[in-house]
């Protein structure tokens, strides 16, 4: 864990996300635009046709929504067990992230769902516990704003976060605990077919690069900012 | 590569079109809130 301390300190953070950070987003923007060729060159799938296209956009913000909500929560766990500084701030910046992510994997498996089950939505485990994502990001996001001090509001989100975070399972495991319309598990599982496995992961691997850089970016506005503040109140 | 949705078309290309907006939204303004911060921190140390 002693490497993990040594980058909890926001100098040694600013050192090592100077060089990474330009690292990732040069890999978004590679495996975006190579994933996108891969995906538009992939034949239809035999049962649903064109609409194979959603699945690498579609599981990719899946993914990331439910992994920035895992980071928070290992960020909260961080900060509530060795207070370090910078863990409530990359819990902080994770969660807009992950909030849009949550939205285009539910704007995305609307638009996968009309012509693939005949409705945009349905009340059924998987999509009711991925809405409730959304609202816990905008819980979450909500109750950092409402409370003024910055250390009891940290306090009370990453609590919010270690509880709340047992939707993951619950989101992961709904379409095998209970009988819904969303398919069950198809890539773990071998289900994918082979030629689809190019573009799905090159796309996942953008997707992530991304979430990467931009996290990586926020957690840098706000130790900047905090800096700022810092000068401001001993000016 | 092919772009003939055929049936398919007006959901797969929407899908496309919001996620596209909605990614680089993000991405466009995590990098105006780091350049606004980077340039408060820049004006405060000036007058320094």
């Amino acid at each position: 864990m002693n490497w993990l301390f040594k980058y909890a300190n926001p100098h040694n953070f600013m050192r090592l996300s100077n060089w990474l950070l330009p690292v990732c987003a040069v890999g978004a923007v590679l495996c975006l635009a190579v994933g996108l060729y891969f995906s538009f060159s992939a034949p239809p799938d035999y049962q649903q046709g064109a609409t194979v296209l959603l699945l690498f956009i579609h599981v990719p913000a899946d993914l990331m929504a439910m992994g920035a909500y895992v980071i928070i929560a290992v960020c909260s766990l961080m900060s509530v067990i060795w207070r370090h500084p910078l863990s409530d701030t990359a819990a902080r910046a994770a969660a807009p992230l992950g909030a849009v992510f949550t939205f285009l994997g539910l704007v995305t498996g609307a638009l996968w769902g009309k012509p693939m089950w005949g409705t945009y939505w349905v009340w059924d485990a998987r999509l009711t516990s991925f809405l409730l994502l959304l609202f816990l990001y905008l819980g979450y996001m909500a109750l950092w704003n409402a409370i003024e001090d910055e250390t009891r509001a940290a306090r009370a989100c990453a609590i919010l976060a270690l509880i709340s975070v047992v939707n993951i399972p619950i989101i992961k495991f709904s379409v095998d605990w209970w009988s819904t319309l969303h398919q069950g598990e198809t890539i773990m599982a071998g289900k994918l077919a082979p030629v689809y496995l190019a573009p799905f992961f090159l796309m996942m691997a953008g997707y992530a690069f991304l979430f990467g850089a931009l996290w990586m970016l926020r957690i840098r506005t706000f130790i900047v900012e905090r800096r700022a503040r810092t000068l401001m109140v001993s000016a | 590569m092919n772009f003939d949705l055929g049936p398919y078309a007006a959901y797969i290309w929407p899908a496309y079109a919001i996620s596209a907006v909605a990614l680089g939204g993000m991405t466009a303004w995590t990098v105006l809130g780091w350049r606004r911060a980077k340039a408060r921190l820049a004006a405060l140390e000036k007058k320094e």
